[in-house]
């Protein structure tokens, strides 16, 4: 399952092309949020969970925007889906991170899961896994800041900030200033996959 | 991670901190409804316990069904133990099913290490005679380090009957592994022979006194049980006169608290109330003993994550 968070070797391969900015990611995200009121009809009942690590990130900044959109207090947690995933046997495990459910829960309520990458779907079939553990949303909405095809499963995102055309051996990186604490963007670079890729 | 957990000594710094983040995460997950995860679907774990547990077996038992491993208990008592099969058979009988895991409490030290031995199955030490009990300090470390956050540098103080106790020797290794400042005190009939060269080389303090050590305001106090089973020897003269030198009596808890506002204590249960620690102290606003239960299911879910999950990555 590609993630993103996964540590990179370093870009021997080829230089990184830039495909977003940080003036680009915040429009995206700001247009994604007018989507998810517009969709919903207001902000009421919506809880938005960011899949770690970058997702969640992404999620409190969705969350903040949808309250300047609305002016109402929009619910934030995270998600996590180490115990899920499809492809534990192939790999060393890892420690899992936090998932935080708000208190308002998510029964009944439409639940918008966020990631940065959107690529196999693998991901996002875990994060179903794990939200019917955790309750009974109306409705789960897949909001993504790249979708990068090659999906593995029926899986789509319903708000997406860019659709990127990529070929398999490339990869995708985000930089978000929260998480990784450098400049923000978005850059494609050339280049074998990264381990536990397919 | 390591294919086995037999001894506290195998594990790293980085080790203990991954099962211990870890543990948090999957203490969250015994809060909610649906305790359910599918992380270990379609493995078998079989608990082997050759002698009584309560605790070790069921939260083992929890920690895999939560995690969708199917479990199995066998007791020496039920099983072909009873008429005279040696341990090699039983665990070779077991192995030859397929299992995934073996966790094994038996009477005599090493036995885990010799099981794991002859077995292909992980196989994780649930207590092995007066040797080591890792799980259990897994536990006491992750119980404390919640209350009282990251153990380096903080001042836990082993009281009781540390000549016998498994829990002591797996505890003063993964306290030193996380960079706590360890002290033992027993009177010196319960002290291990040879204590003297082993703290310096692993760089605990002993003592008998334990008056003085409450004085000195540890963060945490952890009592042991006095192990009535394994008393033949005249340890002590009466039980009254090991609770007046080394009980957590009434009195010397509010010295505790005197000494140190923050303290805690732990026990690693089943408790002698009254002998090693009063009721006041079991029960008062100091005591983790019920936090080091809970805790036991959410470690151990942990250690059968990162031994079983990741298999094939290894092989």
């Amino acid at each position: 399952m590609p993630r993103a968070d996964m540590p990179l070797e370093a870009t021997a391969s080829g230089a990184a092309r830039t495909v977003m900015t940080e003036v680009d990611i915040s429009r995206a995200l700001r247009r994604i949020s007018h989507e998810i009121v517009e969709h919903n009809k207001g902000a009421s009942g919506l809880v938005v969970l960011g899949i770690p690590t970058r997702g969640v990130e992404l999620a409190s900044r969705l969350a903040r925007l949808l309250e300047e959109v609305e002016g109402v207090a929009v619910p934030v947690g995270s998600l996590d889906i180490t115990m899920h995933r499809d492809d534990l046997r192939h790999q060393p495990t890892r420690a899992p991170l936090p998932t935080r459910i708000p208190a308002s829960g998510i029964d009944d309520r439409v639940v918008v899961l966020v990631d940065d990458v959107l690529y196999s779907g693998r991901t996002i079939r875990a994060a179903l896994d794990a939200l019917s553990d955790l309750g009974r949303p109306r409705a789960v909405r897949l909001a993504v800041l790249v979708d990068r095809g090659h999906r593995e499963l029926p899986i789509r995102a319903d708000h997406v900030g860019k659709n990127l055309p990529t070929s398999h051996t490339e990869r995708v990186m985000v930089r978000l200033a929260g998480v990784d604490g450098e400049a923000e963007a978005v850059t494609i670079a050339p280049g074998q996959t990264r381990a536990g890729q397919r | 991670m390591m294919k086995h957990l037999l001894s506290s000594a195998d594990l790293t710094r980085d080790d203990v901190e991954m099962l211990l983040a870890t543990a948090a995460e999957m203490h969250e997950v015994q809060r909610r409804d649906v305790k359910k995860l599918p992380t270990l679907r379609g493995r078998t774990v079989i608990n082997l316990f050759f002698e009584d547990s309560t605790r070790t077996r069921s939260s083992f038992e929890i920690a895999g069904k939560w995690m969708s491993a199917d479990t199995i208990n066998i007791t020496g008592k039920g099983s072909s133990t009873s008429k005279g099969e040696s341990l090699r058979d039983t665990v070779m009988t077991i192995d030859a099913m397929s299992v995934d895991a073996l966790v094994i409490r038996h009477m005599a030290s090493g036995a885990c290490h010799q099981v794991a031995g002859w077995v292909d199955a992980h196989v994780i030490n649930a207590g092995d005679g007066t040797h080591e009990h890792p799980t259990q300090a897994l536990l006491d470390a992750y119980t404390m380090s919640q209350r009282l956050g990251p153990l380096a540098g903080r001042r836990i103080a082993i009281v009781g009957d540390l000549a016998h106790s498994r829990v002591f020797r797996s505890n003063a290794i993964t306290l030193r592994t996380l960079g706590a400042k360890v002290t033992v005190v027993a009177p010196p009939t319960l002290m291990p022979s040879g204590i003297g060269p082993w703290s310096q080389a692993d760089g605990f303090a002993t003592s008998n006194d334990l008056d003085a050590v409450i004085a000195s305001g540890p963060d945490a106090l952890m009592m042991l049980r006095v192990q009535k089973e394994r008393m033949s020897g005249g340890f002590f003269p009466t039980a009254r006169e090991y609770t007046v030198g080394y009980g957590l009596t009434r009195q010397r808890l509010r010295a505790l608290v005197d000494a140190n506002a923050e303290a805690v204590i732990c026990h690693p249960g089943p408790m002698n109330r009254g002998l090693e620690i009063s009721p006041e102290a079991a029960d008062g606003a100091q005591s983790l003993i019920l936090d080091q239960v809970s805790a036991g299911v959410a470690v151990r879910m942990a250690v059968l994550y990162h031994l079983l999950a990741g298999e094939e990555a290894l092989a």
